[in-house]
């Protein structure tokens, strides 16, 4: 049993804005306060959940890729072993072991994987099971799936359904994730599509099918987190047309688009991107079945690794620097390109510009979350700049001050006044993707969470505040004080299991055995293998 | 007792359609496995007198191995982890583990097969695909320095060569097969081209077949002691060129000639280019059947897929020093431990001179020339024939390995995390 | 090969790689990492018919075994993976990690 006290409690789900108030633990879940057990005297400290990471790219076959791929990034960031933990590699893209303990050492417990292609879930969830301390998942590939793809050619929207559950079921994973839908499936011979109704040639189907498809199975599906959407074109001037496009076409429907801020350019394909921000939060802002996580730019050298194939060999044409390309049978795609955002170039000084006006220009703060798409725009270590940044406007200006002048100027970062409340960035931290992931138990401190707690000293500068908790305490136990962790444990791993109508089996089993090369029965990941801990999300289609 | 889609676990193409027959405790039927996978179920299930340990060749008892081989581990200044690469995942972490631990050096048997693959990722990057890609949509299919038919008998027939698939509706008839190669294989034979080079010249054939593909001329003189002609290669990188969905299946044939990595690195950067024009893949045709998946466990817990030294308490990675041929042929190495692998037989002399003057811990399933001048070897299950676990085939997919025979032995990974818990005991911190 | 040299190249075969799993000490596995396959022009060059005795020196140490005729380019030898041919191969890795398995400079002498 665990008691904090004198802590100025942030806990925005259940409307708590900095009061002082006792929160208790016990058993991992947070309870009514009965006066007993250990005490964590929090004066003058701020109390908030546990921060949560809802887009990611920390497991996996890509991710693995690029570790592998990027030795260099390793070096000069290794971290030894202690009696406690085990040693690691650093960078851009860490190895497991330092990713769980770097997060957790940040505050953060919760994180997500943002992109698994289904036949390699079992690496997913072997690299979970070697991360440490935060609770996790990971979104299903779908967009580019042939079998998806087929379906709503022949109009059998049902099929499509059947055939998502069985997948999130097979794969073990928790939501319906689209990346450059259609485009992927073209990369493999060379190609893509630019346009919601350019034809995903071949399969008789468009992007604007896919996203439309897919949105209507994740809500009918009754999943906990609505289809989640990296829209086509990322990267390219003039994008935000179809991001617009995108976000029109869904027309009502729920759905999350993913590190916005890479699909709000403006200008002229092959020239300078200017900021469409404005124009598309404007949008979202009177679309409430949308919500939109920023994926910031933050300068320094990081790796981009994405789903979106075709972008990973356009980085490599524009960069020339070392690239790995990934096209995986029947389902998916990935390309990996190491990548440096330097303060003095045009286009980077737009894009850090253009994810900050996205935070500074959504009204609610529910809406957004905070993500860099790690490690796309930076590591996910530079989230407690981001949120100075965010909670400090003299600060921003003088970092407006180094960067591109003339790019910042042709943005609207230097007429945003708007700060940040403590408040407001628990929301977009913890409360706000926490709610937008479904997860019923995480980002709240009320009864019956569970007991993820960051404890912070408060500091005028709120970097250095969120960079190193005080403590941060996971389902009830103090795991790490003032940067160092004091216990190796691991977390759970949660996931989905929609129903299906096992008739769709039958088709699956066909598919299987024409395009696939491994057998139908041997592609469901075992449950008790490979989730040693694991919590099901109910759905509640 | 039948069991159906069993996965063989013994080269890189880790079939996962066998049908396995268990009858009065042997494998007496591995349907659809090929001359080697028949070999390795068949081989198991004979009833054995072997002690699960032993020490200098005489039965122990588990308890006293596992702690004399702690003991070794931790007495030696400078261990080496070896092996792995016919093991479970799950054994490969405990590996890791121990190697940490101990502060000393761990490698795969992937320094000796395909590592300069790996340096090759590591400074271009690898344009590739999984095997249903090849089997969906490659038209043009190259193996270089590969002999698929004595080393992966099912590679042709299951993915690359004759299989129908989405965009191949004609199987065969819809590719064009080249081998590249020193000498007339059997894999040769079932090419439409066989390409005889010569030895030590693949690095030079593979810049200029670069420049070809760049359309760039080339001077016929150099090629002059290469083994082919202008002409051949004219012919070939046309072919690169006008496919649709090339794939070069890359062997030891480059990676253990001269050149090694440089050979690699021509090849990825050859493939690379040719993204420019069409479609253009590349998988490395690992040999042992998880030797993949050290590499990935490797990568992921430490950063780096081989040759990893924990001396300062975090992984350093260097080929050359912390490889196992090096640190074994420079006498480093005063103690080590084999799992998986049979590094007596398999490596150079003056590394296999230094084995003989250390102790030697090892895990096997079966005698070996490693376990019979081992101080200390357990006998452990098979992963994959009486032991679950991850498996990743050749181009890095996962699958579950099924246990189908029972066995008196411990897994790899029962034994290695035996021997942690000892090591922790013996050195605490 | 200048000076009468030949070039080995070891690699796997089909029942180096069954033995690995029946037992090396069959006569599978040890036929083939102890038999060299030579070319047919080589054979009749030093005066060999299969089955007989030979010495390979490379720089790095020497093996007695047999050999027997095979489709290879002339100037070239070929034996399986093996402790055998291994004691033929060299431990230089020039920083590489892999030691020189394929393209071995050796001389053989009919005994």
């Amino acid at each position: 049993m665990l008691r904090i006290v004198n802590g100025e409690v942030y806990d925005p789900i259940n409307g708590i804005n900095g009061e002082v108030r006792t929160i208790c633990v016990a058993d991992g879940k947070i309870v009514a306060d009965t006066g007993a057990g250990q005490t964590i005297d929090a004066s003058g400290m701020v109390v908030m959940p546990g921060g949560v990471d809802m887009h990611c790219h920390i497991a996996g076959p890509k991710v693995n890729l690029a570790r592998k791929m990027r030795p260099e990034d390793h070096r000069g960031d290794m971290l030894p072993r202690t009696s406690i933990t085990r040693s690691g590699a650093g960078g851009s893209v860490p190895s497991t072991f330092t990713t769980g303990y770097r997060y957790a050492a940040m505050g953060y417990t919760t994180a997500f994987d943002a992109a698994v292609p289904p036949l390699a879930a079992r690496h997913a969830h072997e690299e979970f099971n070697d991360t440490p301390v935060v609770d996790k998942g990971f979104f299903v590939l779908m967009g580019n799936n042939e079998f998806i793809l087929q379906n709503i050619a022949a109009g059998r929207p049902e099929k499509v359904r059947d055939y998502a559950a069985w997948l999130l079921q097979a794969a073990k994973g928790y939501a319906i994730k689209l990346v450059n839908p259609g485009g992927v499936e073209l990369w493999k011979f060379g190609g893509n599509v630019h346009a919601l109704d350019d034809e995903v040639t071949g399969f008789g189907v468009t992007p604007r099918q896919i996203i439309q498809t897919l949105a209507d199975v994740s809500t009918e599906l009754g999943l906990p987190h609505p289809v989640h959407i990296h829209c086509n074109n990322l990267g390219l001037a003039g994008n935000w047309e179809t991001t617009l496009e995108t976000m029109k076409a869904l027309d009502g429907r729920r759905a999350h688009l993913t590190h916005i801020q890479f699909h709000s350019y403006g200008g002229k394909p092959g020239g300078l991107f200017a900021s469409k921000a404005p124009e598309l939060a404007e949008y979202v802002n009177a679309h409430p079945n949308l919500t939109v996580d920023v994926g910031q730019v933050m300068f320094g050298d990081t790796t981009s690794m994405t789903g979106d194939g075709p972008l990973g060999y356009l980085l490599y044409q524009v960069t020339g620097r070392k690239w790995a390309n990934v096209d995986v049978e029947n389902e998916e795609g990935c390309g990996i390109v190491p990548i440096e955002y330097k303060d003095k170039n045009y286009v980077h000084t737009t894009q850090w510009a253009i994810g900050l006006e996205w935070f500074l220009l959504i009204n609610d703060p529910w809406r957004i979350a905070l993500t860099t798409d790690h490690p796309n725009g930076a590591s996910f270590a530079s989230y407690p700049r981001i949120i100075r940044l965010l909670m400090d406007r003299e600060y921003r200006r003088e970092m407006m001050k180094q960067v591109h002048q003339k790019a910042v100027a042709k943005t609207h970062l230097l007429e945003l006044d708007r700060e940040y409340s403590l408040y407001e960035i628990a929301i977009i931290t913890r409360a706000g993707p926490a709610k937008l992931l479904g997860l019923k138990n995480k980002g709240h401190l009320g009864i019956g969470a569970d007991a993820d707690i960051t404890i912070y000293n408060k500091d005028e500068d709120k970097e250095k505040m969120f960079a190193v908790p005080r403590y941060v305490i996971k389902d009830g136990r103090i795991l790490v004080e003032d940067g160092h962790i004091r216990e190796d444990t691991y977390g759970r791993t949660f996931f989905v299991a929609p129903a299906y109508d096992p008739a769709i089996e039958a088709d699956i089993r066909e598919h299987f055995d024409k395009y696939y090369t491994i057998r139908y029965e041997n592609y469901p990941v075992q449950l008790e293998h490979y989730l040693p801990q694991h919590e099901v999300v109910a759905c509640s289609g | 007792m039948q069991v159906d889609n069993v996965v063989c676990a013994f080269c890189g193409c880790v079939c996962d359609d066998i049908s396995v027959t268990v009858q009065d405790g042997r494998i007496t039927q591995a349907k659809n496995a090929c001359v080697l996978g028949k070999a390795w179920f068949l081989s198991h299930g004979q009833p054995s007198d072997r002690s699960v340990a032993l020490m200098d060749g005489k039965p122990a008892s588990l308890d006293e191995a596992v702690d004399a081989a702690a003991r070794s581990l931790t007495q030696a200044r400078y261990p080496l982890v070896y092996g792995l690469s016919s093991t479970s995942c799950e054994a490969q972490r405990q590996a890791v583990a121990l190697a940490e631990l101990l502060g000393g050096c761990i490698d795969c048997c992937t320094s000796v097969c395909h590592g300069p693959s790996g340096m090759a990722l590591q400074g271009i990057g690898e344009p590739t695909c999984t095997l249903g890609e090849v089997k969906n949509r490659a038209d043009l299919i190259i193996y270089w320095g590969s002999n698929p038919g004595e080393s992966h008998p099912r590679h042709m027939a299951r993915y690359a060569v004759t299989p129908k698939g989405m965009f191949i509706p004609r199987g065969r008839k819809d590719r064009f097969v080249v081998l590249v190669d020193v000498r007339p294989t059997v894999s040769a034979r079932a090419a439409d081209l066989f390409l005889q080079v010569k030895p030590g010249k693949d690095f030079e054939l593979l810049w200029a077949l670069r420049a070809l593909v760049k359309g760039q001329a080339i001077d016929e003189a150099g090629l002059a002691d290469t083994g082919l002609t202008l002409a051949q290669l004219t012919d070939l990188a046309e072919r690169m060129k006008k496919c649709r969905f090339g794939v070069l299946f890359l062997g030891q044939g480059l990676t253990q000639s001269r050149g090694k990595h440089l050979n690699t690195s021509a090849a990825f950067l050859l493939v690379r280019d040719l993204n420019s024009v069409t479609k253009f893949a590349l998988v490395p045709m690992r040999g042992h059947g998880n030797v993949t998946g050290v590499d990935n466990v490797m990568g992921w817990q430490t950063g780096f897929p081989f040759g990893v030294n924990f001396s300062r308490g975090y992984p350093r990675f260097n080929p050359g020093e912390y490889t196992v041929v090096d640190v074994l042929s420079r006498g480093e190495a005063d103690a080590v431990l084999v799992i998986a692998s049979d590094p007596v037989a398999s490596l150079p002399r003056w590394a296999v001179k230094r084995l003989s003057e250390i102790p030697i811990i090892a895990l096997d399933t079966h005698e070996s020339e490693t376990t019979r001048v081992a101080q200390v070897a357990f006998t452990t299950a098979t992963a994959g024939i009486s032991a679950e676990g991850t498996v990743y085939r050749m181009d890095n997919v996962p699958l579950h390995l099924k246990s189908v025979l029972p066995s008196p032995y411990p897994s790899d990974e029962q034994v290695l995390g035996r021997i942690l818990t000892r090591v922790k005991e013996l050195k605490p911190c | 090969m200048a000076d009468g040299k030949l070039v080995l190249i070891t690699g796997r075969s089909t029942k180096q790689g069954t033995g690995i799993s029946t037992g090396k000490e069959f006569p599978d596995y040890q036929e083939a990492t102890t038999v060299m396959s030579v070319s047919q022009a080589d054979m009749i060059r030093y005066g060999l018919h299969d089955g007989d005795t030979i010495k390979l020196k490379s720089h790095f140490g020497e093996t007695t075994v047999k050999c027997h005729s095979e489709d290879l380019p002339e100037g070239m030898v070929f034996m399986a993976f093996g402790s055998v041919v291994n004691k033929l191969v060299g431990n230089e890795t020039y920083a590489s990690g892999m030691p020189d398995t394929k393209g071995i400079e050796v001389e053989l002498e009919k005994i």
